[in-house]
């Protein structure tokens, strides 16, 4: 145990961080460990994330599983036309769940499930040559839903729940390319929102056709975080004194509207033998939802200050998932798992704010049994981009088109650890 | 139980370390993107005038310097095997000079709006701090000083601060002379440079064409020591200055780039007001034709009649007036001074008639108006007011004879003339002839900065965002001046200066975003 910690201990030397997307998919160590699959493998509590409906079929009166990781991340970019580069120093972005089910009867489970599905921390240099569409941002969003489950037939069954999500945002930008106030320094906004709320749920569907194979299939909706009047504050700073500048230096209110995409999941589990238990999973989020970033700054009365319209466009995504597990003895469990991850962004609108190109994820870890009711979990994910050439060219400066175009190349690192408990 | 362990640690630290870094197949950082070719950037030293040192909108202040071209060129040439940069920085982003605490320059000009919103250079408000006295020690890269000629920098005491009141020394040069009788060429030599630029000439034509013509050409005059400040320079003086400053930079093996003069007509100090300037409605147009009718029909005819003034200058003396925008009056220096002779027979005019009439005509489209001048249009001459109103002549009346431009002729150093800029172009031609041929007999690069420019003049340059172009206040690359460049318009020619610098010498120094770089600043901070 000692030399497992040790060498996570190391790798929290790699503090370079940053979160791909906003979308991160760390929510369970047995689930990540095998590719993040298990929308049809009912193993602990992690199944109230991954499928309500198949929540019912966990064999404990009372199961528990709690965890998070660490998101070690890391962008770099640059640009061999202009001779310009630059890297990330993000802030280490921890992820966390608690999952508790309580079997009500044979037929029927509750549970209560916290996780936080999206977030993003994105720090680059202040000023650096993109600083005009981010300096730094930091989403976060924590769900928060109670959990019905029951079962329909001996082998099918349902499940869901309502979703209360409290979202945060942190995000720094200059205005533009060149603003600046006198003394040179940058003409800089930044927004920052908290606790605030969205609501939606999700629900699933869980069929056991035999003792080998079993099929499950989940829905979460989308919500949309809806920044209103009074929810945040947008600070502009080193705003040149003058009527010919866009705004004033100061507070304003702010609105905008940050969407959840919607996230369909099918998925089978097959048991080939007592030992061995094989995931694939398929993710399809709507990401479509995700048009354009809109953020309306107000006066005091209301009126529109300065609107800056981002537009993203992005798509609708898939994920291909595919993981095992390999019970070593009654007290140690093997898992290793892969999948790839579409990226929702489109060519043209690769904005350093989420550089997110298609990646690969690998995955491992281990669940060892200290006791016959306590378990401690532990996996890692991988994170590989290639390198990819893009722009974003929906930036605009006067109403004409000012490409930010680069190299960029991402890699993401994520260990994690937690714990299950049964009674 | 251990075995287990280890096959989970010994992958994921390998994970691990792979994921700390990112890596990209040509990474910029690791210094293989770029060559330097056969130059060596260690030691840049840029040698110069206003331009060189990052002056813009009327002053040197921080920022400027920050984004100089040589500044802008060494943050590139450190991509491949370039050393550090460092500037005089003045101490404020106000830009005036002071000398013992007093005020000498002016801050510099920000754009502001006026009480109905229409925006304008102004003087940004505040108490500049950099007194000249407090010399700051090189040696420094950048060896730019506002105002200097060609042959200021090989004159010693040029940057002595007790000659700054007088007129005899520089004051920008002043505040980081390493010592009294230093030379600018000397302290650029001190830097050591493995490579230079040297862009100066520049103020060798500038200053008579901003004073409007006001200054001598010196063509002919070999001695630099009894030149005025708004004179032409010789261009064998030039020759022979420049000369020797090239000589001095490549005698120990430095290599470097050579920049020529750009045409004042690049310039929005002198593209920005037109020549015809004068707005009439038909009711004045009609009464100033009547006035100067006798004029035009008897003065003229009958002087080149007399063959006082050939016919050709009879013609170019016309005053006439429309309804609509109008060329302004002037007295042009080089017309047959005629106010003698119309006080005679058969013209027997008064002397002010006379006077007005001495050496009268109105602007051509060949005829540049400084961006100064648009001040001084259609307000009223109070002097000259004064002296009709005090010979007797009713005020009301007076009022309508002093306008400027109008009835009262600008003089000669509010217009640059046609034939003062063939002597601008004359000298000019030279100088650059002499430029691109020591580039050449030097092997040194050689940079068209007046065909940029023209380029820059004439429809503009596009850039990621836009178009570069000479426009005043909007065109993006002239500072409030109308004179200097903004950031944008220094990136601008460190781009093309660059690119002189990789064709001589197989160097692949990558040119900057001009988009990232600002333009004019606003503020309302104003006096």
């Amino acid at each position: 145990m000692k030399k497992v910690l040790s060498v996570i201990v190391l790798l929290l030397v790699c503090a370079v961080t940053y979160a791909g997307g906003y979308r991160v998919s760390l929510q369970g160590q047995r689930g990540l460990a095998m590719g993040h699959t298990g929308v049809a493998y009912v193993n602990s509590a992690e199944i109230a994330f991954f499928n309500p409906g198949g929540l019912v079929h966990l064999e404990n009166k009372l199961s528990i599983s709690v965890g998070g990781f660490g998101v070690f991340s890391d962008v770099k970019y640059q640009n061999t036309e202009f001779g310009t580069s630059s890297q990330t120093d993000s802030p280490t972005g921890t992820p966390l769940y608690l999952y508790a089910a309580y079997k009500l009867s044979e037929k029927s489970s509750v549970a209560l499930a916290v996780y936080t599905p999206y977030g993003s921390t994105v720090e680059y240099p202040t000023d650096w040559s993109g600083s005009h569409l981010v300096n730094s941002i930091e989403l976060s969003a924590i769900f928060i839903q109670p959990i019905f489950s029951t079962k329909l037939t001996e082998h099918v069954s349902i499940g869901g729940g309502p979703i209360l999500a409290i979202g945060g945002v942190n995000f720094n930008r200059n205005l533009s390319r060149s603003l600046a106030d006198t003394d040179g320094n940058r003409s800089n906004v930044e927004i920052d929102a908290s606790g605030v709320s969205g609501y939606g749920f999700s629900v699933g569907a869980y069929a056991q056709f035999s003792d080998k194979w079993s099929f499950g299939v989940n829905y979460r909706s989308r919500i949309d975080i809806e920044v209103e009047p009074g929810d945040g504050v947008a600070t502009f700073s080193n705003v040149p004194n003058s009527p010919l500048a866009p705004i004033t230096n100061g507070d304003f209110d702010f609105t905008a509207t940050l969407p959840l995409p919607a996230e369909w999941t099918v998925g089978v589990t097959y048991k080939p033998t007592d030992k061995w238990v094989l995931n694939a999973d398929v993710n399809y989020a709507e990401w479509d939802r995700y048009n354009s970033l809109d953020l309306n700054f107000l006066n005091t009365d209301g009126s529109v200050a300065l609107e800056s319209i981002n537009p993203r466009n992005y798509q609708n995504a898939w994920t291909l998932r595919l993981g095992a597990e390999y019970s070593v003895s009654d007290k140690f469990a093997l898992r290793g798992g892969a999948y790839f991850d579409e990226s929702p962004v489109q060519e043209g609108f690769f904005s350093p704010e989420t550089p997110r190109n298609d990646s690969f994820g690998f995955t491992g870890g281990f669940s060892y049994n200290v006791t016959q009711k306590l378990a401690i979990d532990a996996s890692f994910l991988y994170l590989a981009f290639r390198e990819v050439d893009a722009s974003y060219d929906a930036y605009t400066e006067s109403g004409v088109e000012a490409p930010f175009a680069g190299t960029y190349r991402s890699s993401a690192f994520a260990p994690g650890l937690g714990l299950t408990y049964k009674l | 139980m251990k075995k287990y362990f280890n096959y989970i640690a010994l992958p994921a630290l390998a994970l691990g370390l792979v994921a700390c870094e990112p890596e990209f197949e040509n990474e910029i950082e690791d210094g293989t993107v770029y060559t330097n070719g056969e130059a060596n950037f260690s030691s840049y030293v840029a040698v110069g005038n206003s331009l060189t040192a990052g002056f813009a909108d009327g002053a040197l202040y921080i920022t400027g310097q920050e984004n100089s071209y040589p500044n802008i060129m060494a943050q590139q040439f450190a991509l491949a095997g370039g050393g550090e940069f460092t500037q005089p920085l003045v101490n404020d982003n106000l830009g005036g000079l002071t000398l013992g605490g007093t005020q000498i320059t002016n801050n510099r000009f920000v754009l502001a709006t006026d009480e109905n919103g229409n925006p304008g250079p102004a003087l940004l408000t505040g108490t500049p701090t950099t007194d000249i006295t407090n010399v700051v020690t090189g040696p420094f890269n950048n060896v730019g000083v506002p105002g200097a000629k060609s042959f200021h920098l090989v004159a010693p005491g040029y940057g002595n601060v007790a000659g700054v009141p007088t007129g005899q020394a520089n004051p920008y040069f002043a505040r980081f002379a390493s010592e009294a009788n230093a030379t600018v060429m000397g302290d650029a030599l001190a830097a050591n440079p493995s490579f230079f630029s040297l862009w100066i000439g520049n103020n060798d034509i500038l200053s008579f064409a901003t004073s409007g013509g006001a200054g001598v050409d010196q063509t002919g005059n070999f001695d630099p020591t009894t030149y005025g400040p708004n004179d032409i320079t010789d261009p064998n003086v030039f020759a022979n200055v420049y000369s020797q400053e090239v000589s001095l930079l490549v005698a120990s093996g430095a290599q470097g780039a050579l920049v020529n003069i750009p045409d004042v007509t690049s310039i929005p100090f002198f593209t920005t007001v037109p020549s015809q300037a004068i707005p009439l409605d038909a009711t004045t147009a009609a009464t100033l034709n009547a006035a100067f009718a006798a004029y035009n029909t008897q003065v003229l005819p009958g002087l080149a009649s007399f063959g006082i003034i050939t016919a050709d200058e009879a013609a170019a003396r016309q005053i006439t007036f429309a309804e609509g925008a109008n060329f302004i009056t002037i007295q042009d220096e080089d017309l047959t001074d005629i106010s003698a002779i119309v006080q005679g027979p058969p013209f027997n005019l008064d002397p002010i008639t006379a006077g007005l009439l001495s050496q009268l005509r109105q602007t051509t489209n060949d005829d540049l108006v400084p961006l100064t001048t648009a001040g001084v249009l259609g307000t009223t001459d109070q002097d000259f007011l004064n002296l009709l109103v005090s010979l007797g002549i009713p005020a009301e009346q007076a009022a309508l004879q002093a306008i400027n431009g109008v009835s009262r002729p600008l003089q000669d150093q509010f217009v640059l003339t046609s034939q003062e800029q063939e002597l601008i172009t004359t000298a000019q031609t030279q100088y650059n002839a002499t430029i691109q041929a020591l580039a050449q007999s030097n092997d040194l690069a050689f940079v068209d900065a007046r065909s940029a420019l023209q380029v820059v003049a004439n429809g503009g340059v596009s850039f990621n965002g836009g178009v570069l172009t000479s426009d005043f206040v909007t065109g993006g690359a002239f500072s409030l001046d109308g004179v200097h460049p903004t950031p944008r318009g220094y990136a601008f020619t460190a781009n093309a200066i660059i690119d002189a610098i990789n064709e001589q010498y197989g160097s692949t120094i990558p040119g900057v975003d001009i988009g990232s770089y600002g333009t004019v600043t606003l503020s309302n901070d104003v006096n």
